[in-house]
This record gives C-alpha cells, structure tokens and sequence, in this order.
C-alpha cells in the first residue's frame, strides 16, 4: 500500500494528494499545478477512494470527511 | 499420460498496445494505464546491487529531466522485492549522491517480465535482460531495444529515439540514419507519378533524387 500504511497511518504521498483534493479538482489539473506526477496521482487516488478517503464528484476528486480526519491526525 | 498446453505469452509488437499490468513498485501499486497522456520508457534490469545495473540507474536518472521535458516518464523492472529495490536506492543514494527519481516494479512473480518477453532464457532463466519498450501516450509500442547482460544501455540513443519518435508524429517525417535533433528530416516519398514530379520541383526541399528527398523543420 503506498498511502495507508500497516499501522494504519497516512504516506507522505497520501498526504500530498489528499491535500491537493481539498477541493474538487481532477488528476490532471493537480499534476499540471504541483509537482506530483500525474501517474502517482492516478496510483494514490485508486488506493484513497477505495479506503474512502477521497471520492469521485462528476470527473473531479475530493477528499472526504474521513480523509480530512485522517488527514488531520498526527503524522506516522 | 496427460498433455498440458504449453502456452508463450504473445509478445508486444511495435504499433501494437502494450500488455496491461498492475505491478507493486517502490511508488506503490501502478498500472500501466496510470502512464496514459504520457509516454512512458519501460526498462527492465537484471538484478539490484549489481555494478552495470548501477552505472545504467545512476545514467537514467541523469537524463530524467530531459525525458520529463519530452514528457517520458520511466518505469524500471528487475525480479527482486520492493524491499530490495527500496535497498539499492537507497544505497545509491548514499554511495553516489544521486537520488532515482522513478518507479521500478517488484516483478517477482515474473508477470510483468513474461508479457514483456524480458526474459531470455539462453543468457539467464532468473533475471531479465536489459530491455527497453518505449510506449507512447496513447499506449502503443513505439520501440523496443534488447540489450544483452554484459552491455550497459546508452542513454544519448535512448533520447535521440525518443527524439526522433517525437519529430515523427509531429511532423509526418522519417529521420535518416544517425539522425540528431536540428538535422535535415526524410520526407514522405511520394504516391503518385505526378506527385513525384512535383516533389523534384518543390522549394525548400533537398532532392537527391524523387524517392529521397530531405528538408529542415
């Protein structure tokens, strides 16, 4: 898993991409306006949405409410 | 006695799509379609910690950042685990002082490397030899490049290919041999009789005869 750690804490890259999808936006978007791969990005997201961290709103992501909680914890 | 069909993975073809995969890699799971909207250099080496495998890593990551201004990303492969390759970055890192700035898969399981024919039992039935697919952003083959396990890769080829694969698409052009960006590119040869007397006619263009005719972009 390259954003949810075994002890179950957030990546570095977990980090990074759920606080570039604060608001919607697409994958696209945030790789031409970070320096974040537009590749790592399209890895990550999959990993986020499935563990309900981010989610899909029309052909954006946002982060969701258990992102911004996880999110909001202290770092591993 | 029972017969069990022996099945060879069909092997990518130039202008054909590219095996799909999902791959565990020292950036997390990627598949390849993660890479579309940017060409990608998909290079398999035999092992970690091994020294030609080094000089060819720390040589990739040199020209990484001419690969990102032509919008390549790289992707390297070896039959060894995440923890390995996480290993030998990291030794490089302190060894060398340069830091490898892309993916590699952990193929262990040999899906990747078979689908890719990266494996050449005559030299080595354990490691894969030093292959190079160069996929575009639509996903298709473009090139590939084999190179045995006693030879490193060079990586001025590796860039006048992709080079030239670019000037290719953008322009309808073919680049001659030893071609370098800012040399005279190969046109088309005409389809018709007129349109080869045309050619012959035509400004700006240098014909040595109608079949053969180069010009400067």
């Amino acid at each position: 898993m390259a954003c949810i750690s075994a002890d179950g804490t957030l990546t570095v890259q977990a980090r990074l991409v759920l606080t570039a999808f604060q608001s919607p936006r697409t994958p696209e978007d945030v790789a031409a306006t970070t320096d974040i791969a537009l590749f790592r990005i399209r890895g990550s997201l999959r990993e986020l949405v499935t563990a309900g961290l981010i989610e899909q709103v029309g052909d954006g992501y946002r982060i969701t409410v258990a992102g911004r909680q996880q999110l909001a914890a202290p770092a591993a | 006695m029972t017969t069990e069909a022996i099945t060879t993975p069909s092997l990518p073809r130039l202008g054909s799509p590219a095996p799909s995969f999902e791959a565990e890699t020292t950036f997390g799971p990627l598949r390849l379609e993660d890479f579309k909207g940017s060409w990608l250099i998909l290079f398999s080496h035999p092992a970690d910690f091994t020294p030609v495998c080094t000089t060819e890593f720390l040589a990739f990551a040199a020209i990484a950042p001419e690969l990102k201004k032509r919008k390549v990303e790289l992707l390297g492969l070896s039959i060894d685990s995440t923890y390995s390759h996480i290993a030998w970055v990291r030794n490089i890192e302190e060894k060398f002082k340069v830091k490898i700035p892309f993916p590699i898969i952990a193929d262990l399981n040999k899906e990747v490397a078979t689908a890719f024919g990266m494996i050449m039992p005559g030299e080595s039935k354990t490691e894969t030899s030093r292959c190079v697919f160069v996929i575009d952003d639509k996903g298709i083959v473009r090139a590939m490049v084999y190179y045995p396990l006693t030879t490193g890769r060079n990586m001025d080829e590796l860039l006048r290919l992709v080079d030239a694969l670019q000037t290719a698409d953008r322009h309808g052009v073919a680049t001659p041999a030893n071609w370098r960006p800012g040399d005279k590119v190969i046109m088309p040869a005409p389809k018709t009789a007129e349109d080869a007397a045309a050619r012959m006619q035509a400004k700006g263009v240098e014909c040595t005869d109608w079949y053969f005719c180069k010009k400067a972009l």
